[in-house]
């Protein structure tokens, strides 16, 4: 008995291990994670194949799943691929997944991505982390991609401590003021091409007062690139600042108080209800829907609602964002590519960045699609092409808008980081969700303005403690 | 997942309630109640998936909205990537896993209630306290030894970690299972000169078998379920069903029908095999193995 047992231990482990030890390199990922698009390397007709020996590559990029980069996975199988030869796998995930991942993925160097969607917020401290690889020699190389058409903003973004560029944008978006034409012109108004916060207010009142709609939408949902991108750009133009030069936090300074409480105002009296849950999907449905009047919020809504299918195309106005003390107050934010350190194919995978964040590409998405849906944004010779310009009706609100930005010195104050609705550093995502969660229960009503920027203080000055010793 | 520890001892046989209550409407009508407070996500769920993106976020909502198959269709290759490499690396880890777990827990669970071993509660006890960690505080360095022996993005991989997962909740359903066979029919089975090996498969196996299925579909819908790991552990070649679900959420645009229809398909498999095994489920999750 005792002899039989052991053995059929034995047998159960053996077959256990003869199992794991199939475990080979393994998945069905791979070449058809693209929809079937072949990968047969045809480099007859490759224009953008430069001949290094990169046909028959296989890259990964992991990238934010909104609807421009949807579009490129099908635009990649269709065009890229079998162009270069070069096969691109695709991870899509929600913006905060997908900066979790990739935190992870580049924090350890992992070499599981090549390329990854990165911002303008991430871009500095990857790059003085050394995670991403700099491209000015592929620049200085590639002919064909014409960087100097790039927009300056874009590209100042996108630098490290060095001074060398560390990303590639593949779209750009500052923020406007948006508003509908038809409730306008029915009650004898006007929004000025550069409108003061006040003026805005007061247009919002009276759209509430006469009709029922609401009279502005602005995020409340918490969140750093929620609630505090808008909220950010109010905060500078009245004068306010998260850090003043020796990093100490400034919440509760009077022109931050000021703020707040005028943008918590201007939503509990005029804004959209449940607003602290409402983050940009939520107030464009309320804009599209008819819901809302005016709305201030990122360049790049202007494709949803000009979009054929859009209830409201025609009818929307353009304006700057709304400021105070400064002259322009519009954000600065960008989608860009990064090449992680670690990864193994750079070649290949410069390849794909340029050709995605290329002219021809957006000509293709306005061949597919239209050009209210092309990634514009970070190249000046977009604005200047008529048929965008005729497209995309809110195009040089939106060119004004990025080309207006000062990302070093958005505010009145010198400040001793970079951007402009964000504080570039690391600590920001998880400060910035505290602090904007505070703000979100003075816009519910639970606390008062006041309350909630003195816990904030308290919370931005532990940050700022750690960088006054650097 | 209580039931688990409903049982842990010698087995003392539990009275069947079979007869004892008379139904009562009352009770009839909880149970109606309590099915349909259960059933009544999966019905909007249903709703939603059939339902237009807009009809599906619209509020108030708008139940009696036309349907449309839309949802679905976004969801198998709307996004321009193929749902089916992500579902096959779920069945691939999922199967994978459940076979290695049956063919390590089984001899375990034997070892702890048919003969058991010296000390087999500590045994069980020990199994037990392995579940006590939270899995996410095992997530770092589960990560960095993957990364060290270059298995990230690797379906293998992720089917041993589930494998590890569920083994202390298989070793524990199995040997409730387990200590639930009567004696007498295996001293009888002795007494005919049958050996270990000829008893597990004529005498043991057949009266346990509604409990190893009842095992294994709980260790197959774990492994099927996980999103932890598999986001954490996969990227490009080996994501599983539930990571490519998550990439439809999106933070510009509507989603909700697409997300439901993509919910609907991934856990149709898993109410697949449930309803398959449906009388032996019955038997093995009411812990009726043998009766």
């Amino acid at each position: 008995m005792r002899n039989n047992r052991s053995r059929l231990a034995m047998a159960g482990g053996l077959l256990s291990l003869a199992l794991v030890a199939t475990a080979c390199s393994g998945g069905f990922g791979g070449n058809a994670g693209n929809g079937g698009g072949g990968g047969g390397g045809d480099s007859g007709s490759g224009s953008t194949n430069d001949g290094g020996g990169t046909s028959g590559v296989t890259i990964d990029v992991i990238a934010v799943n909104l609807p421009a980069q949807e579009d490129l996975v099908a635009m990649t199988a269709e065009h890229f691929t079998p162009a270069t030869g070069i096969t691109v796998n695709f991870t899509l995930l929600p913006e905060n997944d997908v900066r979790a991942k990739i935190t992870q993925e580049f924090s350890s160097q992992a070499g599981v991505y090549d390329v990854a969607t990165l911002s303008n917020y991430e871009i500095p401290f990857y790059a003085d982390n050394g995670w991403v690889v700099p491209i000015d020699d592929y620049l200085a190389q590639d002919s064909d991609f014409e960087p100097e058409d790039m927009l300056p903003s874009m590209m100042a973004s996108m630098t490290g401590s060095d001074g060398k560029t560390y990303g590639m944008p593949f779209e750009g978006q500052s923020s406007f003021t948006m508003y509908r034409k038809s409730v306008f012109d029915e009650l004898g108004l006007t929004m000025p091409s550069n409108p003061t916060w006040d003026e805005v207010a007061e247009l919002a009142a009276t759209i509430d007062e006469q009709t029922d709609m609401d009279g502005i939408c602005l995020r409340g949902l918490p969140g750093w690139g929620q609630q505090l991108a808008p909220l950010n750009t109010v905060i500078n133009t009245f004068g306010g600042t998260w850090f003043d030069e020796n990093w100490d936090a400034q919440l509760t300074s009077p022109e931050t108080v000021e703020a707040v409480e005028f943008y918590v105002n201007l939503i509990q009296e005029h804004g959209e209800p449940g607003a602290a849950q409402a983050g940009f999907v939520e107030c464009l449905n309320r804009f599209m829907q008819g819901d809302a009047a005016i709305w201030v919020d990122a360049t790049n809504a202007g494709g949803p609602v000009e979009a054929a299918d859009s209830p409201i195309a025609g009818d929307i106005g353009y304006a700057q964002s709304p400021v105070k003390l400064t002259d322009a107050s519009g954000w600065l934010w960008t989608w860009a590519w990064g090449i992680q350190a670690a990864s193994t194919e750079q070649d290949a995978a410069w390849q794909f960045v340029s050709w995605a964040s290329s002219r021809e590409y957006e000509e293709l998405i306005a061949e597919k699609y239209d050009w209210s849906r092309v990634p514009y944004g970070k190249r000046q010779s977009t604005f200047d092409n008529p048929a965008f310009q005729e497209g995309a009706p809110f195009y040089e609100a939106a060119m004004e808008a990025i080309t207006s930005v000062d990302a070093e010195n958005p505010g009145v104050q010198p400040r001793p980081y970079p951007g402009v609705q964000f504080v570039g550093i690391p600590e920001f995502i998880s400060l910035g969700t505290t602090v904007s969660e505070y703000i979100a229960s003075a816009i519910a009503g639970s606390t008062s303005v006041q309350e909630a920027l003195e816990a904030a203080q308290v919370a931005a000055q532990e940050v700022g403690d750690k960088y006054k010793n650097k | 997942m209580s039931a688990f520890t409903m049982t842990t001892g010698r087995g003392s046989p539990r009275r069947s309630p079979r007869g004892a209550a008379r139904r009562s409407v009352v009770t009839g009508v909880a149970a109606w109640v309590a099915a349909l407070v259960f059933v009544a996500p999966i019905l909007w769920m249903v709703l939603t998936a059939l339902h237009s993106e807009t009809d599906a976020a619209s509020n108030p909502p708008a139940i009696f909205a036309p349907l449309t198959l839309d949802g679905f269709r976004a969801f198998f290759g709307g996004s321009g990537i193929s749902p089916w490499p992500p579902l096959l690396n779920s069945l691939t880890a999922s199967v994978l896993s459940v076979l290695l777990v049956l063919v390590l827990a089984f001899p375990a669970a034997f070892a702890l209630s048919i003969r058991p071993v010296e000390k087999w509660r500590d045994v069980m006890f020990f199994f037990l306290t392995t579940k006590m960690l939270p899995i996410v505080a095992a997530l770092l360095p589960l990560y960095l030894f993957a990364k060290t022996v270059g298995a990230l993005d690797n379906i293998f991989m992720l089917a041993v970690f589930y494998t590890v997962m569920n083994i202390p909740i298989a070793v524990w359903m199995l040997q409730s299972f387990l200590t639930e066979v009567p004696r007498e029919l295996m001293e009888a089975a002795q007494l005919d000169g049958a050996r270990v090996l000829t008893i597990l498969r004529r005498v043991i196996l057949p009266v346990a078998s509604p409990g190893i299925a009842a095992t294994a579909l709980i260790c197959f819908i774990f492994s099927w379920n996980d999103l932890l790991f598999a986001r954490v552990l996969t990227g490009t070649i080996a994501n599983t069903a539930p990571v490519f679900l998550t990439g439809f959420v999106s933070s510009q645009g509507l989603f909700l029908a697409t997300v439901s229809a993509g919910a609907l398909a991934v856990s149709l498999p898993v109410i697949a095999v449930g309803v398959a095994a449906q009388d032996r489920l019955v038997q093995g999750l009411t812990f009726g193995a043998v009766k």
